[in-house]
């Protein structure tokens, strides 16, 4: 679904000469003595839809908000389709947004809405009219241009403000928490059909969002803040799979993160010795660290493997041993909660494969997870 | 006790409330209204009276009435009282609304202390307040005072017991019942809904009109009511400051009750004012609540 898995999709943040339609340069944004936004430097492309993703108060809004120019930021630049934004009122950037409480107008009907933008530029009764109707058929709300917004179920007022922010043709559309008020059905549809009406309309998106599966099914390229900072900038894969630090590595899915220190690189493999346990890490070679450095592995629960065995079998390369404290069900899987020896807990998940078996791992089993050595994340300390 | 029967219980009160200090003593005023005046104390004649054998006879004058529609004196008293009150409640609109709207815009622990600001006139005797006018604007008072110190006048300006004085002084006094429904309002109003039409082209005063003033309509209707309704009968504020000449529905009314001792008359003054005042709201309400 996200763009970036399609095979043959451009991908121009790849390519070294292609120019950024948007580029942020050292943004820095302070709300008296806290740092809100820190020197952040990013680039986003054409048509693209790109994801900030992160914790409460990391700066997303705040970053959206610069963007949109309601916020006058206290260092560096916002480019554009090369016209810097510095000092331009919000009422004259090409930039839309979509309000997280949607902000809909309830004094006017759903078309006076949608028109709103395009009556305060002037255009003709009869242009206004055509667009909104395009913009109505667009989101699916034909028949609906004269209600009030009070007469709106949640999901037709999240389209009706999406057709109003689409509505002028901004160069940039930013999504502050677009879908946090529905409830799941009708955010993952809706998820569907926003990412259609972007590819249709070729806008490029700059969504926020604290929702990771949103993030990741949705964005072509996604920004993990932390604290004012981007912490890592990748595809949602890149990010998953290679994540550059323990934090974006627990903040997107969940890691099982355990400690060590490298102790052999050759080219088979990265050995690492772990202090906290008796037993070695094996990583793929690419994961290397300089020797002797103390480093984290994070573990993915769906990449390991879980089996009963004997109580008193010893520990091995990539095999912990321990006893299975809790089973969360969740219908497609399971999640098995392992305690190890040292008290440390290890989250592991299963695929629910059949119905109705008994499951080959209970409460209170001596178990061993094991993996294999590309699931091995090493991250620096 | 079933919970339907604690619900009437408790808006029993308000009812009992109004019937007895506003149904009770209107109906004593209906009742004044069709009687014929006469010497004594009351001085009106009652309007049920025993015919010598056993009837009663019910008499219902509809003198006063007539007189109010044909005396010119009186229209004249109640139109130029309803176009005083007209513009003393503009006024206190203009005033009041960006009043309102800075103290919404406050940074919020500022709010309470503008608003309190905005109240804290009441704290003194209203008379007192209309009388420290006096001496602002009388001929030797502060603000000519002022104005020939500056320079900008060689002889005072007659203010005081002129139409600009009790138009200040009504405004003045009414001007909080102008800005706190405001303000009620205009807090409410989604912040969101400014920066939306900013960001979808409207610059701040178009935003202002197409969204914040619209949405302020509420607050704009109660507070011109709260302020024309009290003032098409005010009669301190005019007797005080305002010329002699203008007779306003008050005074109309006080000189009947007090010097003539008419108080069917006067009675029918006021019950006609009444009229006049709740049929437009009461239209107004009606047609709002559909
Ligand atoms: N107007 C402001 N004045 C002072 N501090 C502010 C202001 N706006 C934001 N902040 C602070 O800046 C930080 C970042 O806020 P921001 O709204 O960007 O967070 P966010 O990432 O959007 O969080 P959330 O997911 O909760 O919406 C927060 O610590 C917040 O308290
Ligand atoms: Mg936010």
């Amino acid at each position: 679904m996200s763009l970036a898995e399609k095979p043959g999709s451009a991908e121009p943040w790849r390519d070294p000469n292609a120019e950024p339609f948007l580029r942020i340069e050292k943004l820095t944004k302070r709300f008296g003595d806290f740092v809100a936004l820190d020197e952040v430097s990013l680039s986003i492309y054409r048509g693209e839809l790109f994801a900030l993703l992160g914790g409460s108060g990391s700066g997303k809004s705040t970053l959206l908000r610069c963007l949109a120019g309601f916020l006058e930021p206290d260092a560096g630049r916002i480019v554009l389709d090369g016209q810097d934004m510095a000092g331009v009122a919000p009422y004259a950037r090409p930039v839309n947004m979509m309000f997280q409480s949607y902000a809909l107008f309830p004094h006017m009907t759903v078309a006076q809405n949608i028109g709103f933008g395009l009556k305060q530029e002037g255009a003709a009764r009869g242009v206004i009219r055509d667009r909104v109707a395009e913009m109505l058929a667009m989101v699916k709300m034909e028949g609906f241009g004269d209600r009030k917004p009070a007469a709106l179920s949640g999901g037709q007022r999240a389209r009706v403000a999406l057709a109003r922010a689409l509505a002028k043709r901004p160069k940039l559309l930013l999504l502050d928490e677009p879908l946090s008020a529905l409830d799941k059905n009708l955010r993952e549809s809706t998820q569907f059909e926003l990412i259609n009406i972007q590819e249709r309309t070729g806008t490029t998106f700059v969504i926020v969002t604290h929702d990771q599966e949103e993030a990741m099914t949705m964005a072509t390229r996604l920004a993990v803040m932390d604290r004012g900072t981007l912490a890592q900038v990748g595809t949602p894969s890149e990010v998953y799979e290679f994540p550059n630090s323990r934090f974006t590595a627990e903040f997107l899915g969940t890691a099982n993160i355990l400690e060590g220190v490298v102790e052999g690189v050759d080219a088979e493999g990265v050995r690492i010795g772990s202090s906290e346990l008796d037993f070695d890490i094996l990583a793929e070679p690419a994961a290397s660290k300089p020797l002797g450095s103390r480093v984290f592995v994070a573990l993915r629960p769906e990449r390991m493997r879980i089996e009963r065995v004997a109580p008193g079998t010893p520990l091995g390369d990539n095999r912990l041993v321990g006893r299975v404290r809790d089973i969360g069900y969740y219908g497609d899987f399971f999640l098995y909660y392992v305690v190890l020896e040292n008290g440390k807990d290890v989250r592991v998940s299963q695929p629910n494969l059949r119905r109705r078996t008994e499951r080959p791992v209970d409460w209170e089993d001596t178990v061993a997870v094991t993996w294999d050595r590309q699931a091995s994340m090493v991250l620096p300390e | 006790m079933t919970p339907a029967l604690r619900r009437r219980l408790v808006l029993a009160l308000p009812w009992a409330w109004m019937a007895l200090f506003f149904v009770v003593p209107f109906a004593f005023v209906l009742t004044i209204a069709f009687a014929e005046p006469a010497e004594g104390l009351p001085p009106y004649a009652p309007l049920l009276r025993w015919s010598g054998e056993a009837t009663a006879v019910l008499q219902l004058n509809l003198a006063n009435f007539q007189l109010l529609l044909d005396d010119p004196y009186y229209l004249d008293a109640y139109l130029r009282s309803l176009r005083v009150a007209a513009i003393s409640a503009t006024l206190c609109l203009l005033i009041g609304y960006p009043m309102a709207l800075a103290i919404a815009r406050a940074p919020e622990h500022r709010r309470n202390l503008l608003l309190m600001l905005v109240i804290l006139p009441f704290w003194t005797s209203f008379l007192l307040r209309v009388t420290a006018w006096i001496g602002i604007l009388q001929d030797q008072g502060w603000l000519n005072g002022a104005l020939l110190a500056l320079g900008l006048i060689d002889q005072p300006i007659p203010l005081l017991y002129t139409d600009v004085a009790m138009y200040i002084g009504i405004t003045y006094c009414y001007l909080p019942f102008m800005v706190l429904p405001l303000y009620a309002t205009l807090s409410k109003l989604d912040p969101s809904l400014l920066e939306a039409a900013e960001d979808l082209g409207a610059p701040p005063w178009r935003a202002f009109l197409q969204v914040t003033l619209p949405l302020s309509l509420p607050g704009i209707v109660a507070g011109f009511l709260l302020v024309f309704i009290p003032a098409v009968g005010e009669f301190v504020i005019p007797e005080l400051l305002g010329g002699p000449g203008a007779q306003l529905i008050g005074r109309v009314l006080w000189t009947e009750f007090f010097q003539n001792r008419d108080w069917p008359l006067a009675s029918a003054l006021a019950i006609v004012l009444l009229a006049a005042l709740v049929a437009p709201i009461a239209l107004f309400q009606w047609r709002a609540g559909r």
